[in-house]
C-alpha cells in the first residue's frame, strides 16, 4: 500500500457526536495550523439537533491558499460509532483513519488501502477523570493532542492557543494543557510519529485573520451605523445579531448615562422584524434584520411596500438548503430569483454578495449607505458555509474619516426656506427623491407613506397616468442603483480564450481552484465574481465577449443563470450551467469535473456497476 | 357625502396653547360612508390633540388595511402618516418608535387588521407596552370588501347580509388585558364626550394604551340584527364612570359630585379624575378589570369607559434601557467606533 505523503497540503475531516463540546476542540487544532502560517478552511458540517446525531468538522489544510472544498478526505479522526462505517469509506485510498479504538473496529469497516490508527480515547479518559462530563470534554482536546503527535504540530503553538483562549482562567489553562498532554504523550509512544502526512511552519497566512462572516456581519451592522436591530431567531442567520449585540453592549452604552445607543428586539416572526425595521428606517435610524430561506417568504410582503414605498431597508439573508424547512443547517445559494423579484407586481430586489468575511464588514456596513441613498431595501445574500464557518480573510478596517451617506432627506431649514417638497417628485433627474423624516416642520414636508398608488406629492392616485409615471421611475432608479453598486471582479487567465465562468459569494475559492486544475490540463478560462445585483454593464460586456460563459451556483435551478437570461437576453447556447445543491459546499474537483463533462461534449455517461463496499450494486 | 372639503373657517374659532384652530389638526376629507362610525372617531382625535395643544407634526399616525386605516388620511394633516400592509401597522409602529421616542405615536387599527390578520402583532405589541395609542374602530365586519363578518362580530349578531354569525367572538379589551397592556378603554364613536377624554388620558399614558371603540358600519352592519349597530350600542353599553381628563398645569374644574371620584397622576404630570358608577369596580385592578369585563359580557352588555389602567406602567424604551436622546439624532462619532478597535478584533482572529 502507497500512504499518501504530504506537507501543508491535506484534507481531515473530525467525525463527532453533536453537543459534546468537539467544536471547541475542532477550532483549537484548525486555529493551530493558521498559527503556524499555513492556510486553513474549516467547515462545520452539522444536524439541525441539539444533542445526539452525527456532527463533522472538515478542515481543508493548504499552503497554496486553496480554502473551498477540495472533495475527498485524507485523514478521518472518528470518535462516533454512528457513522463510522461511512466515515472510514469516505478515506482517499492511501490515507489514514485514526478512531477511538477503546472498542475494537468491526471487521466489516477494515481496509487494507489505507492507514488504521487506533487511540483508547475512552480509556485514557475513564482513567484520568471521574467527572462524566470531564470525560466526554477531554476526549475531544486529548485526540488534538494526539493528532500534534502524528502530524507534527508545534505544540507550543497549541499551548499557547489554549492560554490565549483562557486569559486569566488559570484554573481552566492547566487541565486543557494537560489533557493536550495525555494525547500527545500516548500517540509519541504508541504510534510511529510523524505518519505521511505533516504540518510545517509556513508564511502563507500574512496578516489574515479567521472569522466567520455573520460575525464580520454584524460588525458592519455595528459600523455601518445601525441603532435598531429587529430579528427573529432562524438558523444559519442568529449569530449575526448575537454579534451585533455583542459588540453594541461593549461600544454603544452611553458614558453618561449608562443607557443604549441602541434597540435590539426579537420579533414574534419575521412579519413583525422587518415590519420594525422598515417603522425605524422611515423614521430616519439605520435598523436592519436578519434571517433565512423561511423568513425571506415571510418578509416578502413587506419587501413589496418597501421596495413601492421607498424606504430604506437592510436584509441580511444567510441562506440555507431549502425548499420549505429544506436542510436548515446545510449551505446553498438558493434564494437568489426568490430575493432578487421578492413581492407580488412588478418589484426588482437590490442583491449583495460578500464572498469573505471581510466583504460582509464592507458590504454589511455599506449596505445602510446604499439603502438610504436608494431608498429601497438591500438584501446582502451570504449562506451558511460562509456565515457560520471561520473563513481565512482579509483584516477588517476602517476609515476614520468616512461619514455616512443618509442620502436624499429634506431639512427643517430647507423646508422652512420654501423648498418645493413631493415625496415622489424627482427634482434631478436621478429618479431618486427627497424625503423628510417625521416631526421635521410644523407645517411643512408631512407626508402619506403607504403601499397604494399615489401621485408625486404622496396624495393617494388611482389614475393609471399617475401609477404608471411612477412605476416607470422605479425603472429609472434602477439605472442609478446599478451606478452605485459594486462591480464584479474580473480574472483574466493571460491567454486567448473564449471561455470563461462566472460566480458569485462562496463559489469563489473552489472556482478558482479548478480552473488551476483546469489550467494544468491546458483549458483557460476567464473568469468574473459577480458582486450585485443590478448587474452592470462590465457584466454584459464580459459574457459577450465570451462564446461560452458556465454559471456556477449553488443550487438546482441556475437561479443566477435565469437571472442573467431573464435580464440581458443571453441564451442556453452561451451561459451553462455548473451546480451543486447537495447542501454541502461546492468543490473545486467536482466543478472541474462539471466543466470537462461539457467541454468533451460527453454530456451521457456509460452506464457501468461496480460492487460497493456494502455489497449492494450501485450504478454510477 | 360631501367631496370636497370647506375652505371657510370661522375668524373666531377658537386656539389652544400653542395658536392652532381646531382646522390645524384636520386632515383631507373623509372618502368614506356618509354617517360611518369612523368619521366620528376621527372628529375626537382631532379635538383630543387640538385641545391637549400637541404639535400636530410631533405626532405620528400609522395603520394597517381597512376601511379604518384610510382614516390617518382624515385627521392631522400636518402629521407624517404611514399606511402600512394588513394588520402589520403594530411592528411598523414599534420600529418607528424606537428610533425616536420624542414623537406621539397613533396607530389607527380595526377589527379586522387586529382580531384576525394582525392578532399577532397586537398580542406582541401589547405585551412589549410599546409607547402608542392604539384605537380600533370596530364595527364587526369587513367593509371594503362588502360586509363579511369579523372575528369581534358576536355569536348571533346578524350583519345586513342576513345570516347569523355562527362563531364566538373575541374581546379585544380582554385580549389586551390578558396581553399585558397598560391602559384599556372602550368606548362608543357615538358617545364624543366619552371617548375625547379616554383618547387624551391614553396619549398622555406612558405605555400601550388601548381604545377599543365600537363604530358601527351604516352600510353593511347598522340593521336591527347586528350588535353592533347605532342602536343596540347605544341601549346595551353601559359605563365604567365617567372620567375627566386634566391637563398638566391646569386648574382642575369638574362638573361630577365630589366624593366618588379618584384622581390619578399620569406619567406627564398631567390626571384622570374618575367618577365610578360601581364601587367594587377597581380599573387598577387587572382581575378586577377581567371581572367587570366577562359581567357585562354574560348580562349582554358593552362595558365602556376606562377598563383598566396601570398607574406604574414601564415602557419598551424604559424596559430596554434605550438612551434618552433618540436614536434617529446619534450621528458616527457615537455610532462608529473607529478603526482601532478593529485593530484589536483582527489581533484576536490570528
Amino acid at each position: 500500500m502507497k500512504s499518501i505523503k504530504s506537507v501543508n497540503d491535506f484534507v481531515i475531516k473530525f467525525a463527532n457526536v453533536n453537543g459534546t463540546g468537539s467544536a471547541s476542540a475542532n477550532s483549537l487544532f484548525a486555529k493551530a495550523i493558521f498559527r503556524m502560517g499555513v492556510p486553513v478552511s474549516p467547515k462545520n458540517i452539522f444536524p439541525s439537533n441539539i444533542q445526539g446525531l452525527p456532527t463533522w468538522y472538515e478542515v481543508r489544510v493548504s499552503d497554496k491558499g486553496y480554502l473551498g472544498r477540495r472533495g475527498g478526505v485524507d485523514i478521518a479522526l472518528s470518535v462516533n460509532p454512528q457513522s463510522m462505517a461511512d466515515d472510514i469509506r469516505e478515506v482517499e485510498p492511501g490515507g489514514y483513519f485514526i478512531y477511538d479504538n477503546t472498542k475494537p473496529l468491526d471487521l466489516r469497516n477494515h481496509r487494507n488501502d489505507i492507514t488504521i490508527i487506533g487511540l483508547p480515547l475512552t480509556r485514557i479518559c475513564n482513567k484520568e477523570y471521574d467527572d462524566p462530563r470531564q470525560r466526554q470534554l477531554f476526549k475531544n482536546v486529548i485526540y488534538v493532542g494526539a493528532l500534534a503527535a502524528l502530524l507534527d504540530i508545534d505544540f507550543k503553538v497549541l499551548t499557547g492557543l489554549v492560554e490565549d483562549q483562557f486569559k486569566g482562567k488559570k484554573n481552566l489553562v492547566l487541565p486543557n494543557i494537560h489533557a493536550l498532554e495525555l494525547g500527545h504523550q500516548y500517540a509519541r509512544a504508541n504510534v510511529e510519529c510523524p505518519i505521511g502526512i505533516r504540518v510545517e511552519h509556513s508564511d502563507m497566512v500574512g496578516d489574515k485573520i479567521l472569522l466567520d462572516g455573520n460575525e464580520a456581519l454584524g460588525l458592519g451592522a455595528l459600523y455601518g451605523g445601525a441603532t435598531v436591530a429587529a430579528w427573529y431567531p432562524i438558523t444559519p442567520s442568529t449569530s449575526v445579531v448575537d454579534a451585533f449585540e455583542k459588540y453594541a453592549k461593549r461600544v454603544r452604552i452611553d458614558p453618561g448615562t449608562g443607557r443604549r445607543n441602541y434597540a435590539i428586539v426579537q420579533g414574534e416572526d419575521e412579519l413583525a422584524a422587518i415590519g420594525m425595521a422598515i417603522g425605524a428606517s422611515w423614521n430616519g435610524s439605520r435598523a436592519f434584520t436578519a434571517t433565512s430561506g423561511p423568513g425571506v417568504s415571510l418578509m416578502s410582503e413587506f419587501l413589496g411596500l418597501a421596495y413601492f414605498a421607498e424606504i430604506p431597508t437592510v436584509l441580511f439573508n444567510v441562506q440555507r438548503a431549502g425548499p420549505s424547512t429544506g436542510m436548515p443547517t446545510r449551505t446553498q445559494q438558493s434564494d437568489v430569483l426568490a430575493c432578487a423579484y421578492a413581492s407580488h407586481g412588478d418589484t426588482k430586489q437590490v442583491l449583495l454578495f460578500p464572498s469573505t468575511p471581510k466583504e460582509c464588514f464592507d458590504f454589511g456596513a455599506q449596505a445602510f449607505d446604499l439603502a438610504e441613498r436608494l431608498q429601497t431595501p438591500i438584501i446582502l445574500m451570504s449562506d451558511l458555509d460562509l456565515g457560520m464557518n471561520d473563513n481565512m480573510s482579509e483584516p477588517l478596517s476602517w476609515d476614520d474619516d468616512r461619514k455616512y451617506d443618509r442620502g436624499k432627506v429634506m431639512t427643517e431649514e430647507e423646508l422652512e426656506a420654501g423648498t418645493e417638497f413631493g415625496r415622489y417628485l424627482d427634482v434631478d433627474g436621478d429618479a431618486i427623491c427627497y424625503r423628510t423624516y417625521p416631526g421635521t416642520h410644523p407645517t411643512r414636508g408631512s407626508f402619506f407613506t403607504r403601499g397604494t398608488s399615489r401621485n408625486e406629492y404622496a396624495v393617494y392616485s388611482e389614475n393609471g397616468e399617475d401609477y404608471e409615471a411612477n412605476m416607470l421611475r422605479l425603472l429609472r432608479k434602477w439605472d442609478t442603483i446599478n451606478e452605485h453598486v459594486p462591480a464584479p471582479v474580473i480574472v483574466d487567465c493571460g491567454r486567448e480564450t473564449d471561455t470563461a465562468v462566472l460566480y458569485f459569494g462562496t463559489s469563489e475559492e473552489s472556482s478558482r481552484e479548478a480552473l488551476d486544475y483546469l489550467a494544468e490540463d491546458g483549458i483557460f478560462m476567464n473568469a468574473m465574481r459577480v458582486r450585485a445585483f443590478p448587474f452592470n454593464s462590465e457584466v454584459q460586456q464580459f459574457i459577450e465577449s465570451h462564446a461560452q460563459v458556465f454559471v456556477i451556483e449553488q443550487n438546482r435551478d441556475a437561479q443566477l443563470r435565469t437571472l442573467l437570461m431573464a435580464e440581458f437576453e443571453f441564451g442556453p447556447d452561451i451561459l451553462k450551467s455548473v451546480l451543486c445543491f447537495d447542501g454541502t459546499p461546492i468543490s473545486a474537483r467536482n466543478i472541474r469535473k462539471q466543466i470537462k463533462k461539457h467541454l468533451n461534449g460527453d454530456n451521457v455517461l456509460p452506464l457501468h456497476r461496480k460492487a460497493s463496499l456494502s455489497g449492494v450494486e450501485e450504478i454510477l | 357625502m360631501s367631496y370636497q372639503l370647506p375652505k371657510f373657517r370661522h375668524p373666531e374659532l377658537p386656539v389652544n396653547d400653542l395658536g392652532y384652530t381646531k382646522a390645524e389638526y384636520e386632515g383631507a376629507i373623509s372618502t368614506l360612508c356618509a354617517g360611518c362610525g369612523h368619521d366620528s372617531i376621527s372628529g375626537a382625535i382631532v379635538r383630543a390633540c387640538h385641545e391637549l395643544s400637541i404639535e400636530p407634526h410631533k405626532i405620528a399616525k400609522l395603520s394597517g388595511i381597512g376601511c379604518s386605516s384610510k382614516t390617518p388620511t382624515y385627521f392631522l394633516g400636518n402629521s407624517h402618516g404611514f399606511n402600512s400592509v394588513h394588520g402589520r401597522m403594530p411592528s411598523v409602529v414599534t420600529g418607528a418608535a424606537l428610533a425616536n421616542r420624542d414623537l406621539l405615536y397613533m396607530g389607527i387599527s380595526g377589527d379586522g387588521d387586529t382580531a384576525s390578520i394582525g392578532m399577532g402583532q397586537f398580542a406582541h405589541v401589547a405585551r412589549r407596552n410599546l409607547n402608542m395609542v392604539y384605537i380600533i374602530m370596530n364595527n364587526g365586519c369587513y367593509g371594503l370588501t362588502k360586509g363579511q363578518d369579523s372575528a369581534t362580530a358576536d355569536r348571533g349578531s346578524a350583519s345586513k347580509k342576513g345570516d347569523p354569525n355562527i362563531y364566538s367572538s373575541i374581546d379585544l379589551c380582554g385580549t389586551a388585558l390578558q396581553m399585558g397592556a397598560t391602559f384599556i378603554g372602550r368606548s362608543f364613536s357615538g358617545d364624543k364626550e366619552q371617548l375625547v377624554p379616554l383618547i387624551k388620558a391614553a396619549m398622555s399614558h406612558r405605555g400601550f394604551a388601548l381604545i377599543d371603540v365600537i363604530s358601527p358600519c351604516v352600510t353593511f352592519n347598522n340593521n336591527l340584527a347586528s350588535t353592533k349597530s347605532y342602536e343596540f350600542v347605544r341601549e346595551h353599553s353601559e359605563a365604567t364612570g365617567t372620567i375627566d381628563f386634566v391637563p398638566m398645569h391646569k386648574e382642575i374644574t369638574t362638573e361630577y359630585e365630589p366624593g366618588s371620584s379618584h384622581e390619578v397622576t399620569l406619567h406627564d404630570g398631567s390626571s384622570i379624575h374618575l367618577y365610578k358608577v360601581d364601587d367594587s369596580f377597581d380599573p387598577f385592578n387587572r382581575g378586577s378589570a377581567m371581572g367587570a369585563l366577562e359581567e357585562h359580557r354574560n348580562a349582554g352588555n358593552i362595558l365602556t369607559g376606562l377598563i383598566y389602567m396601570n398607574k406604574d406602567s414601564r415602557d419598551l424604551h424604559e424596559v430596554i434601557e434605550t438612551s434618552q436622546r433618540p436614536l434617529n439624532e446619534l450621528e458616527e462619532v457615537d455610532l462608529c467606533p473607529g478603526n482601532k478597535m478593529l485593530v484589536n478584533i483582527n489581533a484576536s482572529l490570528r
